[in-house]
């Protein structure tokens, strides 16, 4: 990261809402209203990989979605490179679009399985007006090489591909118009475990190569661990912490984000013992409990988490936090295993992101 | 990945992107239900359009000498009960049914599927008024409406294909915007918004090719209660007008008759069930050959 990384702020959203529902409707009376996104702040800078992390049905994807402006906020405002994006008009907005790009969770349901792997590459080159007929071509055969397959697959259909491999077509699809702006909403969490490491290596390549910044959402801290800078976590449409990767996961602040750390698995004998894990379901967003939406299920709970809502708080230089007991809870330590890396599995990891060349370089 | 690495490598620029354009093709042809259908509706098409030319008789002319004759070396199929050679007829006739079967259902398409798209699609008001406008049409029985149209419009061949193909486009609004809402909720439609593609493309590119296997079979069985609703038209007198043949007329004369000329309605009957299911086998044929996830 440069030095003006840390100013240079690319996506700033001030107090995204987003209600579901409500309303009076004949002949079923009152509709609950669900409170998917209830007043989120964020600011993502040029070149970081910013992670946003919760169960689900917490509104992380629904934040994705607002972020991007493929569903209409109830409130709140979105500023992509200093610009209002909330109120652009439609034909605006669909231009903006070849500057920021989504991959979706599922690689099965996100490819049109009547277009064909170029066609589908293609399209946004064409409905950007970027390229066209040969030169198109070329591009889709770059952007194909680009993320690991070869080119003499774009005449085939999204059907014979693996999901993993469909998952690198949503990422060619999605980087072809080179955009500034990645979501990845959960991009590996369909996949088969010995496939993530390499869409999101991948994914991290192509970040450097092309300048990208990253937002991933996650339902656990696992898969993020080690690719994001910053992370907020979200809980029942809130952000309950945000902080740099290193102070989330060294002094983690919220009893949530303590729950989410344990939640990682620990390849330790005898480790579990240290953990404390979440219990019970979160509650229904149509009715959160009133003061600290957590106190459900927090196990330090106080009567003023029940009655009043805690504010996102500055606790330390970039560690927001909202918990009413942040100051008094003493620091989270983790499982030593966690910390301590062998001398062994430095040499692993080593020896594989050695191996690990961006694919075009071999091409 | 090595392996697929040196195997890119070794290829040229030119062999990377070979479009397979004759898949749907060779699919379709490869499909035998396909073929027989595609052969049983062209070979009527075929004797429809050449009927002039190899139609033994006059459709129209009698001959009183002959009046309900039995299928013989002179009158291959039989006569009528006014004389007229039942062969000439059924390949004359042949000509306004399959007009009224294949018009109709253009009809009905080209005013559905666009309407139900924007049902579908925008939701909403849009949606509201469609969808109510559909369901009071979808209320009054199809051949009642069709009846009512048709004579409203006035006793013709044209005419009843209008009112025909207008009484089939609420059901095809129906479809179309079923269809829509359930594709429209598909991750690749909001993929499409996401990378920008306009409304209009989404539409074309993304959604109707999609719904386009249920509405081929909806079109054939349409086509096939077409063929049969001409029929019931031209019997009210609504339809072709006589003396000019359809098979619809010439069944309808033909009940009259069964038990002295069981082969009058024998004749037009055969051919309607053979047209229907050839083209209920080129609408199965064509939605397997169109869905490439089908191999």
């Amino acid at each position: 990261m440069t030095a003006d990384a840390s100013t240079d702020i690319i996506l700033d959203a001030r107090n995204l809402t987003r209600y579901f529902g409500g309303g009076y409707r004949f002949p079923f009376g009152e509709m609950p209203l669900i409170r998917a996104v209830d007043g989120v702040s964020l600011s993502v800078r040029r070149g970081e990989t910013f992670a946003i992390v919760g169960e689900s049905g917490c509104g992380k994807s629904t934040l994705a979605r607002l972020i991007l402006r493929l569903i209409e906020p109830t409130g709140g405002s979105v500023r992509f490179e200093g610009r209002e994006i909330t109120g652009t008009p439609p034909e605006a907005m669909r231009r903006l679009r070849r500057d920021m790009q989504i991959i979706f969770q599922d690689p099965f349901g996100s490819l049109n399985p009547r277009m064909t792997v170029g066609a589908l590459i293609g399209e946004p080159l064409s409905v950007h007006g970027i390229a066209s007929g040969r030169e198109r071509d070329a591009r889709v055969r770059e952007m194909l090489r680009l993320v690991g397959l070869r080119p003499d697959h774009a005449g085939r259909y999204p059907h014979e591909f693996s999901g993993g491999q469909r998952q690198r077509i949503g990422i060619a699809r999605a980087l072809a118009t080179r955009p500034r702006l990645l979501i990845g909403d959960e991009p590996v969490s369909a996949l088969d475990v010995s496939i993530r490491a390499q869409v999101i290596n991948l994914l991290e390549d192509l970040k450097a190569q092309l300048g990208l910044t990253l937002i991933l959402v996650a339902h656990d801290l696992a898969v993020i661990r080690h690719t994001s800078d910053r992370i907020a976590v979200m809980y029942l449409g809130e952000i309950v912490e945000i902080a740099d990767r290193d102070s989330l996961f060294e002094t983690p602040r919220h009893p949530y984000t303590r729950s989410l750390i344990d939640a990682i698995p620990v390849p330790v004998p005898g480790a579990r013992a240290a953990r404390t894990l979440l219990q019970g379901d979160p509650p229904s967003p149509a009715a959160p409990p009133p003061g600290c939406r957590f106190h459900t299920r927090c196990v330090y709970a106080k009567d003023i988490c029940r009655t009043d809502r805690p504010a996102l708080r500055d606790i330390a230089s970039g560690h927001r936090v909202a918990c009413h007991l942040a100051g008094e809870l003493q620091a989270h330590t983790l499982p030593a295993a966690l910390e301590t890396v062998s001398a062994a599995r430095q040499r692993r990891v080593a020896l594989f992101a050695g191996a690990q060349g961006i694919p075009a370089s071999n091409a | 990945m090595d392996a697929q690495d040196t195997a890119f490598a070794a290829l040229t620029p030119e062999e990377a992107i070979a479009p397979k354009k004759n898949r749907v093709a060779a699919k379709f042809f490869g499909n035998t239900r396909a073929i027989i259908g595609c052969v049983l509706v062209g070979t009527f098409l075929l004797i429809a359009l050449l009927a002039p030319l190899i139609a033994p008789y006059d459709p129209n002319k009698t001959n009183f000498l002959a009046v309900r004759q039995a299928p013989s070396a002179v009158y291959w199929l039989g006569t009528d009960e006014i004389g007229r050679d039942i062969l000439s007829r059924v390949m004359y006739g042949g000509i306004a049914s399959l007009y009224a079967g294949v018009v109709a259902v253009l009809i009905a398409l080209a005013i559905g599927l666009p309407v139900g798209l924007a049902a579908g699609w925008f939701g909403g008001w849009t949606d509201a008024l469609i969808s109510r406008a559909t369901d009071a049409l979808l209320a009054v029985p199809f051949l009642i409406l069709a009846i009512a149209l048709a004579a409203a419009l006035g006793p013709s061949l044209t005419n009843a294909m209008i009112a025909i193909g207008l009484s089939q486009v609420p059901i095809f609004v129906r479809l179309t915007r079923g269809q829509v809402l359930s594709v429209k909720a598909e991750d690749f439609v909001e993929g499409a918004r996401a990378v920008g593609v306009p409304n209009l493309l989404i539409l074309a590119r993304h959604i109707t090719p999609n719904i386009t296997a249920p509405l081929l079979v909806q079109a054939t069985l349409t086509t096939a209660t077409s063929i049969i609703a001409e029929a019931s038209l031209s019997f009210l007198g609504l339809g072709q007008q006589p003396p000019a043949p359809s098979w619809g007329s010439m069944l309808n004369t033909a009940k009259n008759f069964l038990e002295q000329a069981p082969w009058m309605s024998l004749s037009p009957g055969i051919a309607i069930f053979l047209v229907v299911l050839g083209f209920n086998l080129l609408g199965d044929g064509l939605r397997d050959a169109l869905d490439p996830r089908e191999e």
